[in-house]
């Protein structure tokens, strides 16, 4: 007998498939197993019961529609339909745990003032869920994920210096209705000498020590007729919400990279050539993809990022 | 026992594996082109125009779709995220679609509109500029690569044999007046489309550069078209579910 035979049963005492390779090399058709055999039978049964219950064969121009139905509310009018994806997620919107939940908390805040929000626990603890995914999706792109901003491009939202406004209803109006942000370039009414003389002045506002002869011209461009600073930006420096145009006197640097220049001369080389560029810049307006409860809690989380006034 | 005789034969055992294999599938897909709902009955939804079809070929070049899909499934998460589910009817037009299963970046179906054409420039030149975090390689050879429209035509033509109504004649282009106005025909007339690609270029100024036409015009044309087709405010909550 050879020694390389396998424990078990021997060919001829189980039936082989009758397959006969190289010579000697047969295959046992031994049954399935059990567990096996009925867990095949059950999925046939489950189809079944699918088939009955769900969407399942083509008909035509059409399919069998299952007997399961799902009831959600169209235009204020209960309908009921066969199961189907869409459905299901009509219904979920009106009536999910979480949809129902987010949407209370909506109400809630939505009929409250800005100031009973920002004290109360509750709602600020909503706003802060909520916006926080709001904003990742609507404002992140241009203010960073924490609304810091980036520095030339999209203002810092955390800290002081407020284009439009601090305020709760001048955020909710930007926000609202966007905004269009300009200055004029002064290329052609400011020779290199003068713009580096205005730099100075605005650079010495935000108490950089600068040269005192250069503030000094400086000053008389940015509260004269030659420059017209002032208009916009106020004589002491202190910004015109209304017109968009910020502070420049509390060394916080949204367009202009004063904190990222390594020398006085590299500082005012950037505040002058901002000054001869000018600069537009645009924030879209939410009105028409968010709703005012939206708005109001984007709102109050932006103001208490840090810079609220 | 007939079993060996299939067992035996390499070839025949390939074709009856492929046969079998293919009933799986076959059997989901094909009813799909014959069931009257496939596609839902809406306003809006239009072939695209030539420089943002070439967007679309560009998008399919730089193989934005293996991170990026183009398909909002209707679950509550990605309404609030992305906005209105996404609609066969939306992609009728795709050839191929452009729908994919992974999501490295976010779902760019209902991009368009969403960012402006400075950000969509600066982010697909330097995404990290924009957004550190991102881990999306920045494509800065579309600002400064000349479009290459010169076959503009013939991809349109191809895409009319595989169904896209562009029009070539006269009665096509009056059967694409009374389906999408005068305005959108006219788009979609092949004989104009070389000067219809550069108008909309050129008026549209994608790429803050009225100079030239870049590939990032194309490029940014198309996203800027994605989702923006149809008006959902036209439509109440249970509208699509008629279709499913």
């Amino acid at each position: 007998m050879s020694t390389n035979e396998k424990p078990g049963k021997k060919p001829g005492e189980v039936e082989t498939t009758g397959h006969v390779w190289d010579a000697n090399l047969q295959e046992y058709n031994n049954p399935l197993p059990r567990w096996w055999l009925w867990g095949f039978y059950a999925t046939v049964v489950f189809a079944v019961v699918y088939w009955f219950l769900y969407p399942a064969w083509p008909v035509g121009g059409s399919f069998t529609k299952g007997f399961n139905t799902i009831t959600f509310m169209d235009n204020g009018e209960e309908v009921t339909t066969h199961w189907n994806t869409r459905s299901l997620f009509a219904q979920d919107m009106q009536t999910g745990r979480h949809a129902v939940r987010q949407r209370e908390m909506l109400d809630k805040v939505g009929a409250m003032e800005y100031d009973d929000i920002l004290a109360d626990v509750d709602a600020m603890s909503f706003v802060n869920a909520y916006a926080k995914g709001s904003f990742g999706t609507w404002c992140a792109a241009c203010h960073q994920t924490g609304g810091a901003g980036v520095i030339g491009l999209y203002p810092n939202l955390r800290n002081d210096q407020w284009k439009w406004g601090g305020t709760v209803a001048q955020i909710e109006e930007t926000l609202t209705l966007g905004r269009n942000g300009y200055m004029p370039g002064y290329r052609e009414s400011l020779n290199r000498d003068q713009l580096n003389q205005v730099a100075s002045y605005v650079l010495s506002l935000n108490g950089y020590d600068m040269e005192g002869d250069a503030v000094a011209a400086g000053e008389e461009i940015f509260t004269g007729p030659l420059g017209g600073c002032f208009q916009c930006h106020g004589m002491d420096a202190g910004g015109l919400p209304s017109q968009g145009a910020p502070s420049l006197n509390n060394n916080l640097w949204a367009l202009v990279d004063v904190p990222g220049a390594a020398s006085d001369e590299e500082r005012v080389s950037r505040v002058a050539s901002f000054v001869h560029d000018g600069i537009q810049r645009v924030m879209p307006a939410f009105a028409d993809r968010l709703s005012e409860t939206e708005i109001k809690v984007l709102t109050a989380y932006v103001h208490s990022l840090g810079g609220g006034q | 026992m007939k079993h060996e005789s299939v067992e035996t034969n390499a070839g025949l055992l390939i074709i009856l594996t492929l046969a079998v294999i293919s009933v799986g599938g076959l059997v989901e897909i094909v009813p799909l082109f014959y069931i009257n709902d496939t596609i839902e009955e809406v306003e809006g939804v239009r072939p695209y125009t030539p420089l943002e079809q070439r967007g679309r070929d560009l998008y399919v070049r730089e193989g934005c779709y293996t991170c990026h899909s183009q398909m909002v499934r209707p679950f509550r998460d990605e309404m609030l995220r992305y906005g209105h589910y996404s609609l066969a009817a939306e992609s009728q037009f795709d050839h191929p679609f452009q729908w994919g299963s992974k999501r490295t970046g976010p779902d760019l179906a209902r991009v368009g509109g969403k960012y402006s054409n400075e950000w969509q420039v600066q982010h697909l030149i330097n995404p990290k500029s924009l957004v550190p975090e991102s881990i999306m390689p920045g494509y800065p050879w579309l600002a400064t690569t000349p479009l290459d429209y010169s076959d503009i035509e013939k991809r349109m033509i191809a895409l009319k044999r595989v169904g896209v109504p562009y029009s070539i004649n006269r009665a096509e282009f009056e059967a694409n007046v009374e389906r999408f106005g005068e305005e959108t025909a006219i788009m979609l007339d092949i004989n104009r489309a070389e000067d219809n690609l550069v108008r909309q270029a050129q008026q549209g100024n994608f790429d803050g550069d009225r100079s030239f036409i870049s590939e990032m015009d194309a490029m940014v044309a198309y996203l800027q078209v994605l989702g923006t087709m149809v008006d959902f405010s036209q439509y109440s909550e249970g509208y699509f579910a008629e279709f499913r």
